[in-house]
């Protein structure tokens, strides 16, 4: 269980997004992802989310036990259900469908 | 000139290395193996064996050749390729512990995937290099790589993914195999062929005339002889095992030794010696003429000199042969408890042509027979056509001349066809011929067997009587008279007939001698009778003439005394 965030006042949600984001090093499409993640981040679950980067090149056996195939790719371990986001995340619409945060 | 020169020279250079990949007949095929260091792509439609051929390629590596593999599968879970393979005998689990082999199963759930902008595969490579590098892997599977399209969209990005994994493949040095499901009008759903370029192998499973055969073409193969023909396979307890059957050389060991046809006078007939050692023979004739005897008489008579044989039966169950067999004095059960005779009984329509082929392949390699029958290859025709059983039979007699192995075809020959060029057309192939033939005479049915040809021999030209009695087979001479050849009660009779014949003859031989005796003395009688008469005659003119005598004398003896007494007085 992850602790709850005492500054979160959300509506809904009661417990913070538990978030990991897989890169390959300081690539183009990583580092993009990095940026454009904080920034999605920053704006739409301010203080509520856990966030993880690994860089799949220091832990190369980390790829099997994730099912990584394409990267970068962001994990949405919590809440369910599991998404996995392919691609640099400049795609805001898309990344806030596949976290939930917004209906189609 | 210049040409010739430069052929020469590419003959120096170091051909393409090759990777065995220990399934039966496929390195046979391909000259060795796949090619080394780069990747293969097997392909076909679903279910004609691509997964069991590269699980197959990684497992004979890690066992066989002592190289370490990875499988990566896109398709199925580690535990069920586990599961699939267990009853091949093959411990994956064990496998995996002694790090001769890696598994690894890719899972994309379309579900749990949003794309949200520019991405790479480098999540593959990175996974992929970690699991070589593990196990030290030389080998790698890449288990339908195209699933890879149904989890991800961006297709731009997938091909050129794809075309960096090949090169990165080679760059690795790593033997691998891709397998790729066949898409219509392209040897693979997403044109996989054109990155790999190397070797490209094609799997079919048809179903021709409700019989299913899985065959195998290597499509191309860049910088390496190959065969090109449609190969057939077999998915058995063992694994995959491609057959090549067809040798296109004519260069097979001969053998002028002798083997026994079981029947000494048929031996008789064939130079005294019966057949050539790893020929072929033809049995043919119309329906229960024996063709069955002979050849079980044959597989008798190769056992009991203590070599081996196999009896394929397409018609009668093996308990079926031995069970009438005994009716006719030979005990084959014996042989079978020693393990010199082995039975192999299939109904044709169990499968293809080909499929039998290989089975027969199979069978003849592991139990090394010295001769092998085939009972009877009429029934095959069902499965094929006559040109494909013919060229099946072509293949099956190459093979056995080969391993020099002496083979009996038996043939059903139909009654109202009695050609000399029914027998499925193998008559040219086979080396002799023996033909049984009905008799129908006299209100019955007898069997004659004569030698349609015997290559390399002497051979006898007379048609035999074909005698079968409880004791068993035998050749009788037939009897050629004035009717005409003779057979069965027909012959017995007149064989009766002479007899009589002879001994009336004797008997009239006899009368007329002592007639003759007979007349022989009367005349001497007679003879002697009239030589008594004779002699009477004889003496009564003697008789006249002395008294004659006697009367001259006396009348000249008193003429002389008158005379004298006249004188005195005168």
């Amino acid at each position: 269980m992850v602790e709850q965030d005492p500054d979160y006042n959300g509506l809904d949600e009661q417990q913070s997004y538990i978030l990991r984001l897989f890169v390959t090093g300081a690539s183009p499409n990583s580092s993009r992802a990095i940026s454009n993640l904080k920034q999605i981040c920053e704006t739409y679950l301010k203080d509520n989310y856990e966030l993880e980067i690994i860089d799949v090149y220091q832990q190369p056996m980390i790829a099997e036990r994730e099912q990584i195939i394409a990267l970068p790719m962001l994990l949405k371990v919590f809440p369910s259900p599991v998404r996995r986001l392919m691609g640099d995340l400049s795609d805001t619409e898309k990344v806030l469908i596949g976290l939930g945060l917004k209906k189609y | 000139m210049s040409k010739a020169k430069e052929q020469k020279m590419n003959e120096k250079y170091p051909t393409l290395p090759k990777t065995p990949t220990g399934i039966t007949g496929l390195d046979e095929i391909t000259g060795g193996g796949i090619p080394k260091g780069r990747p293969t792509l097997v392909c076909g439609d679903a279910g004609c064996g691509k997964t069991l051929m590269s699980l197959e390629f990684i497992i004979r590596g890690a066992i066989d050749f002592g190289e370490p593999g990875v499988f990566m599968a896109f398709e199925e879970k580690t535990d069920e390729l586990a599961m699939n393979v267990a009853s091949l005998g093959f411990d994956l689990d064990k496998l995996q512990e002694e790090k001769k082999i890696k598994l690894d199963h890719v899972h994309i759930d379309r579900s749990e995937i949003e794309e949200t902008g520019e991405y790479d595969l480098e999540g593959l490579f990175i996974r992929l290099n970690y699991a070589i590098d593990s196990i030290g892997a030389k080998r790698v599977v890449l288990d339908t790589l195209e699933n890879l399209f149904s989890g991800l969209s961006n297709e731009a990005v997938l091909r050129a993914e794809l075309r960096r994994l090949f090169h990165w493949l080679k760059d690795k040095g790593v033997t691998a195999i891709i397998t790729g499901e066949r898409g219509e009008g392209k040897l693979t759903r997403q044109g996989l062929e054109e990155y790999v370029s190397d070797c490209v192998i094609l799997l079919d499973h048809r179903v021709i005339n409700q019989i299913s055969t899985r065959r195998l073409r290597i499509v191309k193969y860049r910088g390496s002889v190959h065969g090109t023909n449609e190969y057939p396979f077999l998915i058995d307890e063992e694994g995959i095992s491609v057959l090549p059957v067809t040798s296109l050389k004519l260069e097979k060991p001969v053998s002028s030794e002798r083997i026994r046809s079981g029947i000494p006078a048929l031996d008789k007939m064939l130079d005294g010696r019966g057949f050539f050692k790893g020929s072929s023979i033809l049995v043919s004739g119309t329906a229960g003429t024996g063709k069955t005897s002979i050849a079980a008489y044959f597989a008798n008579q190769t056992c009991s000199e203590g070599n081996k044989c196999i009896y394929f039966a397409f018609e009668e169950s093996p308990n079926q042969i031995i069970r009438n067999m005994h009716s006719i004095g030979v005990n084959l059960q014996q042989y079978v408890d020693e393990g010199l005779l082995k039975f192999f009984a299939s109904r044709p329509t169990l499968y293809g042509l080909e499929m039998h082929l290989v089975a027969m392949y199979k069978t003849i390699k592991k139990f090394k027979p010295q001769a092998v029958v085939l009972d009877p290859i009429t029934n095959l025709i069902t499965v094929g056509s006559v040109s494909e059983v013919k060229s099946m039979l072509i293949r099956l007699i190459d093979f056995l001349q080969e391993e020099q192995i002496t083979v009996m075809f038996t043939a059903l020959t139909l009654n109202t066809i009695i050609s000399d060029q029914t027998d499925e057309g193998v008559s040219s192939l086979v080396d002799a011929w023996l033909l049984v033939r009905d008799i129908e005479y006299n209100g019955e049915r007898n069997r004659g067997m004569y030698i349609m040809k015997s290559r390399g021999m002497k051979h006898s030209n007379q048609v035999r009587e074909f005698v079968i009695t409880d004791k068993g087979l035998d050749l009788v001479e037939v009897y050629l008279g004035p009717d005409g050849v003779l057979t069965g009660s027909a012959r017995e009779a007149q064989i009766l007939h002479e007899q009589t014949g002879e001994v009336l003859r004797d008997y009239a031989y006899n009368r007329k001698d002592r007639e003759i005796s007979r007349k022989r003395k009367v005349l001497e009688a007679k003879i002697s009778s009239l030589q008594t008469e004779f002699e009477s005659i004889e003496e009564e003119l003697n008789k006249v003439s002395q008294e004659e005598e006697l009367v001259k004398q006396v009348t000249d003896k008193t003429r002389a005394e008158i005379t004298q007494r006249r004188g005195e007085k005168g």
